[in-house]
């Protein structure tokens, strides 16, 4: 009898283990959010973070639930924590990280372990990872190509470059020397510098000194002021264009007054009342706002539409994944990433996304917009 | 690469080297007298930085709520002690240090922050919140372990540094903040036209250099400071509270950082994570001072500023590990051309 009970006593708790580790199959979507809500790339990550806090738990309408966790825009913590939402949270798909290095280093993690990974920064991955690796924003060719345009069409004949020294610097500087080679425009001079430098005089004094017509400034979030703001102390009177990593409230309260008439691409959601009604992004842009100031009243920001429009293509993917497949289960992650391939004219606050197995951007010439710094405001420019 | 370029190299060089001279005195004053390799310096900048920054937006900064509460932490853990020690001298002197004047700086702050007061009185009363960290930081943390060696007390001051970033991103908020400059004269001086921010960083470096040398050289407490420097034991045997001397030194140390703090404020956007590498170049100063000259110290981190503005120019990507680089042939320097003496284990 004795000896029973104590057989019982191991071998339930035992099954009952291995009953919740083996298959938990369940109803709830669980979607991992990996945002960088502190460290240099605060000033982006937490307009993204935030509109996952405020969004109700449901997805197509299925129950969801977002676990949001932090990487101090460090890649080695968002690889920490993609692993610990992979395995620890069995989520079925990742949103995040917000900064082109951790994508880079996630993007590891997602093939290895067959997962989608939606990153909320431009990233580009070798061939052999790709399947499993979307990305949002508008991609860096796209938007750079606009600032060129736009230096064509005011006669700029040279340009220089100061961007980080790290992948997003050198994603932007790949794109500026792919679009202005074809117009015409000349590289006269490129710098680098780190996400938390004090001091950049030496820099803006090199690119000073190569007289360009334009200067590109290839940073994101409050970071890209620094460089601006020597450029401008050491009295450089032309036109400095930002990247989309920028457009924010917290550039121009860093900047002040030496970020007027700052010139960047963004996508519609900025100046969403501006546009023409038969546009499809309109509707979605001014619901979104609608949506969600009441809980948050900065939502208002290009970020926060990149985080909406990640939702919205898992949202879409949702559907067909379920008629295969049960969340929680490699069969869902695998469903998943099958229908985001597969999605097309799925409309976003910025762009209409149309991926397929070699786009995995999905975005055209409808994502992309120029604004300006007038008045301490962002607007758009005709 | 032209002579005017050169001369405005030299002067950012010379004015990121002064700030960094002035954190380096205080890491080898520190490492001189209580042996710990203060890594936290940088954070009295950032705090000092950041404080003033939340003063000119007319906020209460966070530094008053953040000294308040460690000032009652301390005086919990000073109770203890002396609960243990079964002693009541040196309660009430540590009643007015760590809970009377913190209180007092809060309500000061607290009444003077909206009011937006003059330029130096927010200066005054961001050093004033500042310095109080110095001293608790040093009766919390390194107090109870002051005679462990260095290796121990060089964990403790790194972990330091992890809690004071972590209550600065509480206290701050993770968004960076600049200072609008003190001064927007520029000055001709020759073929150059120097900014009088970068002239007042300069003289303001060059003063506090002088007066630290004064106090070393002159008063009680600087020889003090210096007895317990070179032998703690023999400080002791003729009467010089070696605690004290450490809470002093400490106290000057955040006093220099929290100057620091103000000085470089209005030309970078400081974060509450930017402090840790500018306290590297420092140190990097104190290293080439060989961490017992004091002059070598400042002059190293003037070296460190100059070469970083430089290799910025050249080449920019490599610009942190030319700086960093340079600690190697420092160090082979040092230890091939210094006589080998045998440490001598005096406690």
């Amino acid at each position: 009898m004795k000896y029973i009970a104590r057989l019982l006593a191991v071998t339930v708790p035992a099954m009952a283990l291995g009953l919740a580790a083996w298959s938990p199959v369940r109803a709830e979507v669980k979607i991992g959010i990996i945002a960088s809500t502190t460290g240099p790339g605060a000033s982006l990550g937490i307009p993204y973070r935030n509109v996952y806090t405020n969004l109700p738990p449901q997805i197509a309408g299925q129950p969801a639930k977002f676990i949001i966790l932090d990487d101090g825009s460090d890649p080695s913590t968002s690889v920490k924590n993609a692993r610990k939402l992979i395995e620890e949270e069995k989520v079925d798909i990742i949103l995040g990280p917000t900064f082109t290095p951790g994508c880079l280093a996630v993007s590891d993690v997602a093939a290895e372990a067959k997962i989608a990974m939606i990153c909320l920064a431009p990233v580009v991955v070798p061939p052999a990872k790709l399947p499993w690796v979307f990305s949002i924003p508008q991609s860096v060719p796209v938007m750079i190509a606009g600032v060129i345009e736009h230096m064509k069409a005011n006669n700029g004949k040279t340009i220089g470059y100061i961007g980080f020294a790290d992948g997003w610097g050198d994603l932007v500087l790949k794109a500026l020397e792919a679009t202005a080679g074809p117009a015409g425009i000349k590289i006269v001079a490129s710098e680098r510098y780190n996400r938390p430098d004090t001091s950049v005089t030496a820099q803006a004094l090199k690119l000073i000194a190569a007289k360009p017509d334009a200067v590109l400034v290839g940073g994101s979030g409050t970071p890209a002021t620094t460089p601006h703001i020597a450029l401008r102390e050491r009295g450089y009177t032309g036109t400095i264009y930002h990247t989309h990593g920028v457009i924010g409230a917290d550039f121009i309260r860093v900047g002040g007054k030496s970020v007027e008439g700052t010139v960047a691409p963004t996508g519609p959601l900025m100046v969403a009342e501006q546009l023409p009604d038969d546009n499809p992004i309109k509707k979605v842009a001014l619901d979104f706002f609608a949506k969600l100031s009441p809980a948050y009243p900065q939502v208002r920001n290009a970020f926060s539409g990149y985080s909406y429009d990640a939702f919205l293509l898992a949202q879409a993917a949702v559907g067909p994944a379920m008629a295969k497949a049960k969340p929680g289960s490699p069969q869902f992650r695998q469903a998943m990433r099958d229908a985001l391939e597969a999605s097309k004219e799925v409309v976003g606050t910025h762009a209409v996304y149309s991926l397929s197995a070699t786009d995995h951007n999905g975005v055209d010439k409808r994502a992309r917009v120029l604004v300006r710094v007038e008045g301490g405001q962002w607007k758009l420019l005709k | 690469m032209n002579f005017d370029i050169a001369l405005l190299l030299v002067q950012d060089g010379l004015t990121n080297g002064a700030i960094y001279a002035l954190l380096a005195l205080a890491i080898l004053l520190v490492f001189a007298v209580t042996r710990v390799l203060y890594v936290p310096q940088g954070e009295f900048v950032t705090f000092g930085a950041l404080t003033l920054a939340t003063l000119q937006q007319a906020k209460v900064p966070g530094t008053a709520y953040l000294v308040a509460g460690i000032g009652v932490v301390t005086m919990l853990v000073e109770i203890a002690t002396a609960l243990r020690e079964r002693r009541r001298q040196g309660l009430g002197t540590s009643a007015l240090l760590y809970l009377v004047i913190p209180t007092v700086l809060l309500g000061l702050a607290a009444w003077l922050a909206p009011r937006q007061p003059p330029l130096l009185v927010q200066v005054l009363l961001t050093l004033a919140l500042v310095v109080p960290l110095g001293p608790m930081t040093y009766r919390l943390a390194v107090q109870p372990i002051a005679n462990a060696s260095v290796l121990v007390l060089l964990f403790v001051a790194v972990a330091i540094h992890y809690v004071l970033m972590g209550l600065g991103l509480v206290f701050f908020g993770a968004e960076g903040w600049r200072t609008p400059s003190f001064t927007s004269l520029r000055v001709e001086l020759g073929p150059m036209t120097a900014s009088g921010q970068s002239i007042l960083v300069l003289a303001a470096s060059a003063i506090s250099i002088v007066l630290l040398w004064q106090f070393f050289g002159r008063t009680l407490w600087g020889k003090a400071l210096r007895a317990t420097a070179m032998n703690r034991t023999g400080a002791r045997l003729v009467g010089i509270p070696t605690e004290a001397s450490g809470r002093l030194a400490f106290t000057l140390a955040a006093l220099f950082g929290a100057f620091s703090g103000v000085l470089i404020a209005p030309f970078t956007t400081i974060y509450y994570d930017s402090g840790f590498l500018i306290s590297l170049k420092g140190f990097v100063g104190t290293v080439i001072g060989g961490m017992v000259s004091y002059p070598l110290a400042a002059l190293g981190a003037v070296i460190v500023g100059l070469l970083e503005a430089f290799a910025s120019f050249y080449a920019s990507e490599l610009k942190e590990v030319i700086v960093f680089s340079l600690l190697i042939p420092v160090l082979l320097w040092r230890s091939l051309a210094s006589r080998h003496v045998e440490e001598e284990h005096d406690e």
